[in-house]
């Protein structure tokens, strides 16, 4: 096999016994191929999350169909490792797809890539991998995990910006960042595609799947109404004037402005967005987008990655999958974490995580539960 | 490497690569007139009367086609639509519920689409259907059944039918019987004159023969519906060119097989009862399924549930260690389902996810043997602490 050097970012206890999640995509092939480069001893898993797969995929959409299985087997003979699928749906319904349905119906905007990473892949998977006798699980998440001399370890962003995934990794605490291999966080996405055609994966030029992986047809609000039926429901502006009606509160996300139904435009004529969200009274408040200005939040269930908790200070904050870093003062009260921006930020949602960054390093994740918005207040 | 997996397939025989590889260099068209093409037709035909012979059949009766899935569903389905061709009434198709899933899900096809009214046949823990709750069945209305189909032996837990009773009982009323004996062959004796079934369906690879080629014998009474049209080789049931060098393969192979089957059914009966002896000695709450006396199972099959495991993590750690095995039941996009097998022989769905099947075959020694024994205990062990994590939270 050819040799790339530099490539791996292999911990330093030596050769290790892998689990490499295999999802079928170029990625995790990569990875695997990586780990086995570096010397470890690896099985390719693949996760069976549905219970019911789709044969084939549907352009960039989903994951987890027959024919992502098959991928996944092909990419591990050719890389020389056994490969097995494990199946988890049922685990993978509970843990994610109920969560993701109860989170919507409270209000809140959960990301479920998130959840499965701290209640699947490192959780389930890994603890099944440790009791089988593997030492870590090793998947085509662009992140870098840091080896420091005292023998913790830190998460660091990737190295391409564009890819980076520690704002979904940043659940895992340092038990479970032990017991990881991310052998991609040191390149870029285009020179993991060469390498894979270097490697003579067929995967190498398989669209990157996008969207969540268990709405294979992409229509969230769809796949929600399916599960929590449809109940009309009153759009409300800030001052409580009826606007409109809706099917149900919980197919609104916060910042919201496309879809709202409502017949006539606001008095100013600005466009409006959502607010609000109230599953109790199934309301949905809209009203001008200085009202989604978020100053500060409050956080529930911090998780410190790695071995240091948060000391109270200035770090950077990712709110959202893909959203901008922010300068914070953080602190924790309470065991809550409390988050105040320097300068206010839009589309924040309960329920979404918020990520700390100490320069590239991840210090932790939590959950929003509430934001603080003077527009609304005042 | 110990291979512990023989009726998923077997070695090649010496003599089956010999007499293929014969032929694979000779051009020639079986159906052709020409030099060349009675040549392969000699091949062909020789094959077929070696088989039949081998078979306990005439060589009238060997319809040779692509496999025992082929087979199965030729026999099914052909055997249906003839049957309710001639008579719409006969829409009921009595069949065992351990068969394997080339017969399982023509089956349910044909409940689907054609209209079939499928009945299971009651088995009793052992897997076994008992030749009264045939005749139970059939008295039911016997003027619907268009036919009976169970297999000769199964392929998971090894349990071997009573065939030659159930053929009498549908014979009684006229009703044509299929047997799938692809795991029978080469280790119980199989004669088709002696069964008295309409139709029986072998294949090569489980015997040492080679991949892609069987048989369906069938009486020369029963004209099932084609499932191929075309050149109407085959007695126009199977149309396609034949495969002259896999003929001569299957056939040398099975007549090896039918040769040293006895001697051969002693040796790995031997080293199968050594091999059960020195599972439950490692493993003591391990359950063995399937008929635990020898003339009710296949000599070369032991088939175990270990409670608290996983079948496919132990198969894992087993793989992990240099022994081939298998679960045995068939997979779900790659994802082990439970056992139709053992669920219908009654076995808690638990305890049917964590089963693990050991077959033995021609190259089977005892160091195969042993490396499993001393394997098992401690990857059991292991499986057993993964099954529980995986019920943690």
């Amino acid at each position: 096999m050819t040799d790339f050097p530099g490539a791996p970012t292999t911990p330093s206890t030596g050769r290790l016994r892998v689990l490499a999640a295999m999802s079928g995509g170029v990625d995790s092939a990569v990875a695997a191929a990586r780990a086995v480069e570096a010397g470890h001893e690896v099985t390719g898993v693949h996760l069976a999350l549905s219970a019911n797969p789709q044969s084939f995929r549907t352009g960039a959409r989903g994951c987890c169909t027959i024919e992502d299985s098959r991928d996944a087997w092909r990419a591990a003979d050719v890389i020389g490792i056994p490969f097995y699928v494990w199946d988890l749906a049922e685990r993978f319904r509970e843990d994610v797809i109920d969560d993701f349905v109860a989170e919507y119906a409270a209000g809140r905007t959960p990301n479920p890539c998130l959840r499965c990473n701290e209640k699947i892949k490192f959780a389930a998977l890994l603890d099944k991998a440790i009791a089988l006798g593997f030492d870590a699980v090793c998947t085509g998440h662009y992140a870098r995990i840091v080896d420091l001399p005292d023998g913790s370890r830190e998460l660091h962003r990737a190295v391409d910006g564009a890819k980076d995934q520690s704002y979904v990794l940043g659940v895992l605490d340092a038990d479970q960042l032990a017991h990881s291999l991310f052998p991609l966080g040191d390149t870029t996405k285009d020179a993991i595609r060469a390498e894979a055609e270097q490697r003579g994966l067929a995967v190498a030029k398989k669209p990157d799947s996008h969207d969540i992986c268990f709405i294979a047809d992409g229509d969230t609000q769809g796949f929600l109404a399916r599960h929590l039926g449809t109940a009309t429901g009153d759009i409300l502006d800030v001052d409580g004037t009826k606007l409109g009606e809706h099917d149900g509160a919980y197919g609104f996300t916060i910042g919201q402005r496309k879809g709202l139904r409502i017949g006539r435009p606001a008095a100013d004529g600005k466009p409006r967005y959502v607010l609000d969200i109230s599953p109790v009274n199934n309301t949905v408040t809209v009203g001008p987008v200085e009202g989604l200005d978020v100053v500060g939040l409050t956080a529930i269930r911090p998780r410190w990655c790695g071995t240091e908790p948060l000391v109270d200070g200035r770090y950077t904050a990712q709110l959202r999958a893909h959203g901008e870093e922010v300068p914070v003062t953080a602190a924790v009260v309470d065991g809550e974490l409390r988050v105040r921006l320097d300068t206010p930020a839009r589309g924040i949602a309960p329920g979404q995580a918020v990520v700390l960054y100490d320069g590239t390093r991840v210090v932790g994740s939590a959950t929003i539960a509430t934001t603080e918005r003077p527009a609304l207040q005042a | 490497m110990p291979y512990l997996d023989h009726a998923a397939t077997t070695p090649m025989l010496p003599e089956a690569i010999a007499a293929m590889t014969a032929h694979l260099g000779v051009v020639g068209n079986a159906s052709s007139l020409h030099a060349a093409g009675r040549r392969a037709r000699r091949v062909v035909e020789e094959s077929r009367e070696s088989l039949a012979e081998s078979l306990g059949a005439r060589p009238s009766e060997i319809v040779l086609t692509g496999g025992g899935t082929e087979s199965d569903n030729l026999a099914v389905k052909g055997l249906y639509w003839a049957r309710r061709g001639a008579d719409p009434a006969r829409t009921r198709v009595l069949c065992s519920p351990v068969e394997h899933h080339a017969v399982l899900d023509a089956v349910h096809w044909l409940a689907e689409h054609e209209g079939a009214d499928v009945e299971y046949l009651p088995v009793d823990p052992l897997g076994r259907v008992h030749p009264e709750a045939l005749r139970a069945a059939i008295e039911r209305d016997p003027s619907s059944v268009a036919l009976v189909t169970v297999m000769w032996a199964n392929n998971e837990v090894g349990t071997v039918q009573p065939v030659r009773e159930l053929a009498a009982v549908a014979a009684e009323f006229g009703i044509p019987m299929h047997a799938d004996a692809v795991q029978a062959l080469g280790q119980v004796p199989v004669s088709f004159a002696e069964s008295g079934l309409t139709a029986l369906t072998v294949t090569g690879h489980k015997i040492g023969g080679p991949f892609g080629i069987g048989a369906l014998l069938l009486t020369r009474g029963a004209t099932p519906v084609p499932l191929l049209h075309g050149g109407g080789q085959e007695r126009d049931v199977r149309s396609g060119t034949l495969d002259a060098p896999a003929a001569a393969g299957f056939a040398a192979a099975a007549a090896v097989a039918v040769e040293h089957r006895e001697e051969h059914a002693v040796l790995l009966g031997g080293l199968r009862d050594e091999l059960v002896a020195g599972v439950l000695a490692a493993v003591p709450d391990a359950v063995l399924n399937g008929d635990p006396a020898a003339g009710g199972r296949l000599p070369a099959n032991a088939h175990f549930s270990f409670p608290g495991c996983e079948g496919d993590a132990l198969l894992m750690l087993l793989d992990a260690a240099g022994i081939e095995c298998s679960t045995g039941s068939a997979c779900s996009a790659g994802v082990p389902q439970p056992s139709h097998v053992l669920l219908a022989m009654g076995v808690d769905p638990l305890l049917a996810r964590s089963a693990l099947r050991f077959s033995l075959g021609h190259t089977s020694v005892r160091e195969d043997v042993t490396a499993l024994t001393d394997a098992i205990g401690p990857a059991v062990q292991r499986a057993r602490n993964a099954g529980l994590a995986s019920v943690r939270r």
